[in-house]
């Protein structure tokens, strides 16, 4: 926390863990190494203080209260949306929503903006890579409109085809919705070209952000990207809690998503006023404590710098594809130019749950499966890969950890 | 490294390097697909039953060294045996793996390896997969099991 912000080009891991107690335990008798952060990421001291100092001081119900606490609350909060559009880049805070996570986001815009414009026989474009949150909020929309749901396809070194994506983008398509950084492969997409093909031909983009943000800087603005999502959870904030940027001009002409409190102006019987943006999509009492929490943690980068993180992550990333495939069987799936965050690889017949268990033996937490990304495994004829995923904590010496812990896996295998 | 013999055990990585009675059965009475959504593991279980005694068993499946050494012994235990000894089977398996026998029957043989299993409870699901299947098979039940 001692260097200045956008200065550093090095980061001090030994400062910076001692701002997260979760990191120091002991796992099975070894020390923790973390490196399942593509799941979910610690939490600085600064962002469990903000949470609990809410409750402790301001607690109460934000946008309607006339007395202190409720005054307090309401600032906090909506100050929390200023830092956010800070830290995106975006013009106006009234361009920031609070969500869920970046799933809900993703079903915000596929049910307010995309729906009511989505006619049988139009196309919403995705990709091979996404998420199982970037495909399935489609898919059912898709299938309610008698649309079709068409899928830009990757190289075997887990890259989009863009001439292939160049082609798709027809007069049918009403969206396009692509994903920043693959959370099962790390692939950074070049989402500013997309986004520019996309809107040569008139087409809105929606970024699910949510594996980008944490780890390079992001700049709606520079992207103009219709809607950029990204959750709290994976960016050392609270859970529980996502951000969508939407344009003003897009979110403004935008149907309300759930209806209840807060998102009205006013209510009858007979007629119902609708709020306007961000409002209009925040029904109900939102997640008060997750965005103070949440523009905590993006102080708390902002502070760090993130290109620094950048790049010690990508020095991280660097270390971990040597070293991971020095190990006799190891194979890496994709190849890709630019990698953030994540690694994925196999090994040889043994199956990654088999590897998750016997790393977590020594405190190594990784993640074994399929990373809700089903069809990428599929186009590597996988059921599952290993991943590894680095934060800003990460050191080197546990990437040696977990190197020990796949030369375990081949000695209880033989 | 030591509690990880204990899940790892010999036998089980012999099953699992070469598991018995892997294959497509031609002919078979029953058969049933199972689904472990947490690990990806997907086994479907044939069996040919005749006057209620298991006369062949076979599978075929993708999974993790537990399920897939699983099933393979599972497999080499119910050969030749009644329906309802198999589901006896079964009860005293989950039993071991879950910790709610006092005493642990004398019946399931090999089947002991697996006991090191239940100090990892996210990995039963992977051990038991199999015989939720078999069960599913033998009541003849249509749907997919899952472990879920």
């Amino acid at each position: 926390m001692s260097v200045p912000a956008g200065t550093a080009t090095t980061l001090n891991c030994e400062t910076i863990r001692a701002d997260f107690p979760a990191l120091h335990q002991d796992v099975n008798g070894h020390p923790l190494v973390y490196l399942d952060n593509a799941a979910t990421t610690q939490k600085p001291q600064a962002v469990i203080d903000a949470v609990r100092s809410f409750y402790e001081h301001d607690c109460s119900n934000v946008h309607r209260g006339v007395h202190a606490l409720s005054q307090r609350a309401t600032v906090a909060f909506e100050s929390s949306r200023t830092s956010i559009k800070n830290f995106l880049g975006a013009r106006d805070s009234r361009e920031i929503v609070f969500t869920r996570s970046t799933t809900e986001a993703i079903n915000l815009v596929a049910h307010s903006f995309v729906g009511p414009r989505l006619n049988p026989g139009d196309e919403v474009l995705i990709t091979e890579m996404e998420h199982h949150s970037n495909i399935v909020p489609w898919q059912l929309l898709c299938d309610e409109k008698g649309a079709s749901l068409r899928i830009v396809p990757m190289t075997d070194d887990a890259e989009l085809i863009l001439e292939e994506f160049e082609k798709m983008i027809s007069e049918r398509t009403r969206i396009v919705s692509v994903v920043h950084v693959s959370n099962a492969l790390g692939t950074v997409n070049p989402v500013e070209e997309i986004i520019r093909l996309a809107h040569d031909k008139g087409v809105p983009v929606m970024v699910d952000g949510a594996q980008a943000v944490p780890h390079m800087k992001v700049d709606v603005e520079a992207l103009d990207c219709d809607f950029y999502a990204f959750s709290s959870h994976k960016v050392y904030g609270p859970t529980g809690i996502g951000v969508l940027f939407g344009k003003r001009e897009r979110l403004l002409k935008m149907k309300p998503y759930q209806g209840g409190g807060d998102m009205i102006l006013s209510v009858s019987f007979e007629r119902t006023t609708f709020n306007e943006p961000p409002h209009r999509f925040e029904a109900g009492t939102p997640n008060i404590e997750g965005a103070i929490g949440l523009a905590k943690a993006l102080e708390y980068i902002d502070d760090l710098g993130i290109d620094a993180i950048q790049a010690h992550e990508q020095s991280l990333l660097e270390h971990a594809t040597q070293a991971i495939l020095e190990v006799p069987g190891v194979r890496l799936i994709g190849a890709p130019q630019h990698r953030a965050g994540a690694l994925s690889f196999v090994m040889e017949d043994i199956h990654p749950h088999d590897i998750g268990t016997i790393l977590d033996q020594e405190g190594v937490a990784v993640r074994a499966g399929h990373h809700c990304a089903q069809p990428v495994m599929q186009h590597f004829n996988l059921s599952a890969t290993v991943r590894a995923s680095f934060g800003l904590y990460n050191r080197v010496d546990e990437i040696d950890a977990l190197v020990k812990g796949l030369h375990s896996v081949r000695e209880v295998f033989g | 490294m030591s509690d990880l013999k204990d899940l790892y055990q010999e036998v089980i990585l012999d099953h699992n390097r070469n598991p018995r009675n892997c294959y497509i059965m031609d002919g078979a009475s029953c058969t049933a697909d199972g689904h472990n959504p947490l690990c990806g593991d997907i086994v479907k279980v044939y069996l040919r039953i005749e006057n209620g005694i298991i006369e062949e068993i076979s599978f075929q499946g993708q999974g993790c060294a537990i399920c897939t050494a699983s099933t393979s012994l599972m497999t080499e235990s119910v050969q030749g045996k009644s329906v309802e000894e198999a589901q006896g089977l079964f009860d005293e398996f989950h039993q071991m793996l879950t910790g709610v026998a006092e005493e642990q029957g004398v019946a399931l043989g090999k089947l002991h390896v697996f006991e090191g299993v239940r100090e990892y409870p996210v990995r039963v699901k992977c051990a038991t997969l199999a015989w939720h299947t078999l069960n599913a098979a033998m009541e003849e039940k249509k749907e997919n099991v899952t472990t879920e």
